[in-house]
């Protein structure tokens, strides 16, 4: 009998699962998949290693602070700052048609790039930011307030108002069109004001630590094994049925297997509508380059784009992709300092909106044309942004809708799952509870906090043991 | 264990919740919560590594007994007068 069982072993889960085995919990992580990471995982194709998820991680502080989500966090998982290895971005844009933002981990480029470029519009942006910076995450009557309306209020000009929901909204928005203002909130302070970092060696490093950590501190991890079904009696879980047909029993259920898919495994009767999981997918193009993209000219750490003045955040109901807006990430632009090296290759990595349903509906071969064609024609509208990169291309590889939901189970293959959010974590049953990306943390930084604070008020006061 | 043991304890404690906190200076009588940054999470730590470590149970409602290095050892002076210190 297990104290609590976690379903999946990504950020949230194995956060929440060092949280518990470390206060003397027996836990047990199921994961159906082969590896660990769910949404954020690695790999290795042709002798070069792949990320998959992981562009940058936001929230970055320097060594020895103590405020924000990154210190909050090393201090629950008892990890010490060194261990995540961050390097800290260069410096990152916002490119729209004839306007660049340009920023950076400190607040004041930003806003001295929204001075030059917006010089009507800095005094609102300043007080934006005093408001913003004030929400409190745990005001929850507020979180589904619409952000476009909020920001109107300080910004006049639209294509200022675009060009900052853009990033955020990229980074973790799973509403189509518009974005929660508690999310809005998140991201901005986590994405302009806080800052981008990334460890040298990638998701992998973080994954690995996690992954070492749980055991040390006395968890069970088991891969391959995907739940069938929750084992429910009289209004409460009590265990969990694998797809072998074996059964574990646990006093708690923790899912991060997003909501949707959670009361599915509760029974036909908790089956939801799928488009409730949310209808946001991406496609991500990777090309490996013979030299660095900075020896193109190209220094930027992300570049977000958008072709038309007006930000479509919407799934592409026409086309396969969407790729008039998009996110050009160069994890060799990090400032790794001496443990990069210099001699290496590079990576290009591009993301754009995609249509689940499209591309889980091709056949094998329409579905390898497809991905060459799109390979193609995101590249094509991304040297818009950037410069031309493609005859130093030495190797590629693409996921699509169809690969998110093969390594994550999430229904239309969505990133930022659900648009409607459960913050408090919890389910009809009382001792079934939900944390990771439909919990309402996004990002690595936010999945690992949403594991740790479903935890932290759910399963271990006292008297939950 | 007696009360400078404990407060001992509380120390070693609290660097391992917070092992960026310089905690040579920290005054007794003045609430944590006013010269270290910590937050809710953490205060809950402090609760849940006494129980780990010493098998004591604190209830909800006494949390605020825990609000300074003062009171902490007040409080548990009566409650871990009988344990040895590991």
């Amino acid at each position: 009998m297990y104290d609590t069982i976690i379903i999946g072993a990504g950020m949230s889960g194995l956060a929440a699962g060092i949280r518990l085995a470390y206060f003397d919990r027996k836990v047990c992580i199921v994961e159906r998949h082969n590896t660990v990471g769910g949404l954020n995982s690695f790999y290795r194709l042709g002798g070069r290693d792949y990320d998959v998820g992981l562009h940058a991680i936001t929230n970055f502080t320097e060594r020895g602070a103590k405020r924000g989500p990154l210190a909050r966090l090393l201090r629950q998982l008892r990890f010490r700052w060194e261990d995540f290895a961050l390097a800290p971005q260069r410096e990152s844009a916002v490119v729209f048609p004839g306007v660049t933002l340009r920023f950076g981990n400190q607040g004041a480029l930003l806003e001295s790039e929204v001075a030059r470029a917006f010089p009507r519009e800095v005094d609102g942006y300043r007080r934006l930011i005093e408001q913003l910076v004030d929400y409190d995450d745990l005001e929850t009557d507020q979180f589904t307030h619409s952000a476009r309306e909020r920001i109107e209020a300080f910004i006049g000009d639209p294509l200022l108002r675009e060009m900052l929901l853009c990033p955020l909204m990229w980074y973790g928005n799973a509403r189509e069109h518009d974005m929660d203002w508690g999310q809005f909130c998140i991201m901005f302070r986590s994405i302009f004001l806080e800052g981008l970092a990334r460890p040298h060696r990638g998701v992998r490093l973080i994954l690995k630590n996690l992954v070492r950590r749980y055991r040390e501190v006395g968890g069970e991890l088991r891969l391959r094994a995907g739940v069938a079904r929750m084992a429910v009696e009289q209004g409460r879980v009590t265990g969990v049925v694998l797809d072998s047909g074996e059964r574990l029993e646990g006093r708690h259920v923790l899912s991060s297997a997003g909501w949707v898919e959670t009361m599915r495994l509760c029974g036909p009767e908790r089956s939801l509508p799928t488009d409730r999981a949310g209808r946001l997918s991406f496609v991500e193009t990777m090309s490996v380059l013979d030299r660095r993209p900075e020896r193109i000219g190209h220094g930027r750490t992300i570049v977000f784009f958008n072709d038309s003045p007006r930000f479509h955040w919407r799934k592409p109901e026409d086309e396969l992709c969407d790729p008039r807006t998009g996110v050009i990430c160069s994890p060799d632009n990090f400032e790794y300092g001496d443990t990069a090296d210099a001699a290496a290759g590079g990576m290009i990595r591009i993301t754009t909106l995609a249509n689940y349903d499209r591309w889980s509906s091709l056949d094998d071969d329409a579905y390898r044309r497809q991905k060459m064609r799109w390979f193609d024609r995101i590249a094509e509208s991304a040297v818009r942004f950037m410069p031309d990169y493609r005859r130093h291309v030495v190797a590629t590889d693409m996921f699509t809708p169809k690969t998110i939901h093969r390594f994550t189970r999430h229904e239309n293959g969505t990133v930022y799952g659900s648009p409607t959010k459960q913050l408090d974590g919890r389910t009809h049953l009382s001792n079934l509870y939900i944390c990771g990306t439909d919990q309402g943390y996004v990002g690595i930084v936010g999945a690992i906090m949403s594991g740790i604070s479903i935890a932290n008020r759910h399963l271990l006061r006292d008297g939950s043991a | 264990m007696t009360a400078a043991e404990i407060r001992e304890e509380i120390l070693d404690i609290l660097s391992d919740i917070a092992p960026d906190e310089d905690l040579s200076g920290l005054e007794d009588g003045v609430a944590f919560r006013d010269q270290l940054e910590l937050d809710s999470m953490d205060f809950l730590d402090i609760v849940m590594e006494l129980r780990k470590r010493h098998r004591i149970q604190i209830p909800e409602e006494d949390y605020g007994a825990l609000a300074s290095m003062a009171s902490t050892v007040e409080y548990l002076t009566p409650r871990m007068k009988d344990m040895e210190r590991a």
